[in-house]
C-alpha cells in the first residue's frame, strides 16, 4: 500500500535517530516514516564488537527504550530497502514494490563496507563487519565451524574492534595492515605504538606495510590461509575484510542529487536538491579542521548533523557548526582519545608531553589547536577538544595542555570562569546571542 | 534550571565536596564504610581542581545543549525534562566518547565498573550534598534562567538553532 508523509527518513541509525528526535522537538504531529533495510530497531553500532564478544545482547544494544517509535509517533518500515529516488515526483521506491511520497527527505544511509580486489575472496569464512547481522553471521560461523585463528585485514577502528571481540573469544588474530602503523588516520606514531603494544600484550599479532594478495582455501571451499604480498602465508581459518567504510550514496547519486566522495551537504546538512538532506557516514559535511566538507564517518557527528538536518525540516533554521573525527579508543584497557589532525602537517606545530602511564598532544595552527591525543589520563581531555572547537588562542599557555596536571584550573580565568561561575544578575536575560560566543580570544 | 555554581575567590580547596559526593552516591551513605567497606567504590562526581592561589570544585553544568549526550554511542546519556543529565548506568559501556565532548572534565572514569560517573544533582536530596557540605559556601545552589548561551549552555553548541 502506497504511503504519503511529511517526513521521510532513510536509515535508521545514529543520523535518522537524531533528525527524527529534532523534528519532533518541533513538530509533535507532522507524519513522519523511518525506513532501513536491516530488521532492527536503531542499535549502537559501535557495541556490535561487544555483541561478538558475548558480552551483550541486541536489546542491551537498543540506542533508545523500548517503546520509542509509538511514543513519537513514528512509522517504521524495517527490512525495506529503499530502491530508487524520484527527487522531482518526491518518491521513494521500495524493493517490496511500495512508494512513499514525502515533503521532505533525509538521506542517513550510512556507508557499506569496501571490499578490495583479493583473489579467492568467494571462499567460505570471509566476512565483513559493519552490521548486527555481520556480527550474527560471524559468531553463527564460529560456532559451527573450526576456527582457531583469524586474519583481519585492516587495522583501522572497525579491523581493531573485531580483532578484540574475536581475541575475547578465545581465537587466535593477526591484523594486517597496509600502512607503516594501526589506526593511523587517528593516531600519531607514539600514540598507534602505544595501542599496538596493547593488542600484542593480548596476543594480537600485527603486521604492518602488507596486503593480502590472495585467499586460499581448501578444495575451493572453506578458507585455508592468507597470502601476503610478499609471498608470507598465514594459516587461517576466517578473515575479517575491514579496509574501512564507503558512503551508500548511489541511491543519491541515482537521482541526480550532487555526490562527491559523500553526499554533499551545507551548514544546514541541505543536499543540491530543494526539500532533501543529508547527514552522517553518507554525507560530506563541514569539518572545522580542515575547514572544508570531508567526511567524517563516526557515530556523534552522524547524530548531530542529523539534528541540524532534522530541525531545519521541521522549520526551525539550524547550522551545524561542523564536526571533525573525534574518537575514543579502550582496547584491552588502553584509554586514547584523539581528534583533529594527528600530526603537524604544513606549518602546524606539535607539542606532546608523556610520562608514567600518559601520553598528551595537542597540534597547533595559528595558534589554535587543530588536533589532539590524550592517551592512559584522559578525563580532562574534554576541555582541550572544546579549545579546538571554538578556535581559542592558546599560544601563551600552550605547555599547559600537554601537562600531567592539567585541568581547567591551568587555563586562564577568562576562560574557566564562565563556564562555572553564577552568571551576573541581568545578564542572563541579555545573553541570547544567535552565535556562540567567542568566550575567550587570547591576549597575544 | 536549579544548578550548582562555583565562587572560586571563597574556595578553601578543603575537597570535603568530593568526600560527600561519594558518600552520597555510596550504597551504604555511611562516611566510614563507603570509604573503607564499598566495593565497587564510589566514586566522586565532582572533583577539586588547586593550582595556588586558586582552588575551585568542578561538577557537570546539565548544559542546556550537552555535547556529551549528543555523543553518546550507546543512547545512555540523556537530558531529562527537568534539564538533569543522566546516565544509565544500565547502557553505559565506558566507551568514553563522553568525555572527549565534556568542556569542564567534569565526567569521570569508575574504572572498576568499567562505566562513567557524574554528577546528577543528588536526585531526590533537595540540595546537592556537594552544596550542603562546602564549608565555606564556595558552592550554591540556585536558580538561573536557562539561555542559549552563557553558563550552562554548553561549549559552543553542536548546532546553532535560530529561534525562527
Ligand atoms: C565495528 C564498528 C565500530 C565503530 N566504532 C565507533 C566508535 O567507537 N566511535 C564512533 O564514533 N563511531 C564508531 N563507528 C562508526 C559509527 O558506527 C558510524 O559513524 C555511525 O553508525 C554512522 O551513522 P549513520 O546514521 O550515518 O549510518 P549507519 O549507522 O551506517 O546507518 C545507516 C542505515 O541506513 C540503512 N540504509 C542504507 N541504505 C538504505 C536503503 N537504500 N534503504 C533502506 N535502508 C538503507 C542501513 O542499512 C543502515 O541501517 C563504528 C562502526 C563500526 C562498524
Amino acid at each position: 500500500m502506497d504511503k504519503s508523509v511529511k517526513y521521510l527518513i532513510i536509515g535508521n541509525s545514529a543520523g535518522g535517530i537524531g533528525a527524527a528526535e529534532a523534528i519532533r522537538q518541533v513538530d509533535s504531529q507532522g507524519s513522519l516514516a523511518i525506513v532501513s533495510d536491516e530488521p532492527y530497531p536503531a542499535y549502537s553500532r559501535p557495541m556490535i564488537s561487544d555483541y561478538l564478544a558475548g558480552k551483550c545482547t541486541l536489546e542491551k544494544m537498543l540506542f533508545r527504550p523500548a517503546g520509542f517509535y509509538e511514543s513519537n509517533n513514528i512509522i517504521t518500515l524495517f527490512d525495506s530497502p529503499v530502491q530508487r529516488l524520484d527527487v522531482s515526483g518526491r518518491i521513494a521506491q521500495l524493493r517490496s514494490g511500495e512508494q512513499i511520497s514525502w515533503e521532505k527527505l533525509l538521506l542517513a544511509t550510512g556507508g557499506s563496507p569496501i571490499v578490495p580486489r583479493i583473489k579467492g575472496k568467494r571462499s567460505k569464512g570471509i566476512f565483513t563487519f559493519t552490521t548486527l547481522d555481520d556480527a550474527r553471521k560471524i559468531d553463527q560461523y564460529l560456532k559451527n565451524n573450526q576456527v582457531s585463528e583469524v586474519v583481519v585485514i585492516g587495522g583501522g577502528l572497525i579491523g581493531v574492534s573485531a580483532a578484540e571481540a574475536l581475541v575475547k573469544r578465545g581465537l587466535k588474530v593477526t591484523i594486517v595492515e597496509m600502512k607503516d602503523r594501526i589506526l593511523n588516520v587517528m593516531l600519531d606514531s607514539e600514540a598507534s605504538a602505544l595501542e599496538a603494544g596493547a593488542l600484542t600484550r593480548a596476543g594480537v599479532n600485527i603486521r604492518t606495510g602488507r596486503t593480502v594478495e590472495e585467499v586460499n582455501s581448501y578444495a575451493g571451499e572453506t578458507v585455508a590461509s592468507v597470502t601476503l604480498d610478499n609471498s608470507g602465508v598465514i594459516p587461517c581459518e576466517m578473515v575479517i575484510v575491514a579496509i574501512g567504510v564507503r558512503p551508500r550514496a548511489e541511491l543519491a547519486a541515482g537521482a541526480g542529487i550532487q555526490v562527491d566522495r559523500g553526499i554533499v551537504v551545507d551548514r544546514r546538512m541541505a543536499t543540491s536538491i530543494p526539500e532533501v538532506y543529508a547527514c552522517g557516514d553518507v554525507a560530506e559535511a563541514y569539518d572545522f579542521v580542515y575547514r572544508q566538507r570531508r567526511l567524517t564517518p563516526i557515530w556523534p557527528n552522524a547524530y548531530q548533523g542529523g539534528m541540524v538536518a532534522g530541525a531545519n525540516m521541521a522549520g526551525k533554521p539550524a547550522e551545524y557548526q561542523g564536526g571533525t573525527a573525534m574518537n575514543s579508543l579502550k582496547y584491552f584497557g588502553l584509554d586514547i582519545l584523539s581528534a583533529g589532525m594527528p600530526d603537524a602537517v604544513d606549518g602546524c606545530e606539535a607539542i606532546s608531553g608523556a610520562g608514567d602511564g600518559y601520553y598528551h598532544k595537542v597540534v597547533l595552527r595559528d595558534g589554535v589547536v587543530v588536533g589532539m591525543i590524550f592517551a592512559g589520563n584522559i578525563e580532562k581531555a574534554g576541555i582541550v577538544y572544546s579549545l579546538m572547537r571554538k578556535g581559542v588562542r592558546v599560544e601563551r599557555f600552550k605547555q599547559a595542555l600537554v601537562a600531567a596536571d592539567f585541568g581547567l584550573a591551568s587555563l586562564p580565568g577568562e576562560i574557566w570562569r564562565p563556564r562555572l561561575e553564577r552568571p551576573a544578575v541581568g545578564v542572563v536575560s541579555a545573553v541570547t546571542a544567535v552565535e556562540a560566543p567567542e568566550e575567550f580570544e587570547g591576549a597575544d | 534550571m536549579k544548578r550548582v555554581y562555583i565562587n572560586p575567590d571563597v574556595c578553601l580547596g578543603c575537597g570535603l565536596c568530593e568526600v560527600f559526593c561519594k558518600v552520597s552516591h555510596s550504597r551504604s551513605r555511611d562516611l566510614v564504610k563507603a570509604f573503607k567497606k564499598e566495593t565497587p567504590r564510589p566514586v566522586a562526581r565532582i572533583r577539586v581542581e588547586r593550582r595556588a592561589p586558586v582552588s575551585f570544585a568542578v561538577q557537570c553544568r546539565h548544559c542546556a545543549e550537552p555535547l556529551c549526550v549528543y555523543s553518546c554511542l550507546t543512547g545512555a546519556l540523556r537530558k531529562e525534562p527537568n534539564g538533569v543529565v543522566t546516565v544509565d548506568a544500565e547502557r553505559c559501556i565506558g566507551c568514553w566518547t563522553c568525555i572527549l565532548a565534556c568542556h569542564v572534565g567534569a565526567i569521570r572514569q569508575d574504572k572498576e565498573q568499567g562505566k562513567i560517573a557524574k554528577c546528577d544533582l543528588c536526585q531526590g536530596l533537595d540540595m546537592p550534598a556537594c552544596v550542603a557540605n562546602c564549608p565555606n559556601e564556595s558552592l550554591a545552589f540556585v536558580e538561573v534562567q536557562e539561555s542559549v548561551s552563557g553558563n550552562g549552555s554548553g561549549d559552543g553548541l553542536a548546532l546553532t538553532v535560530r529561534e525562527a
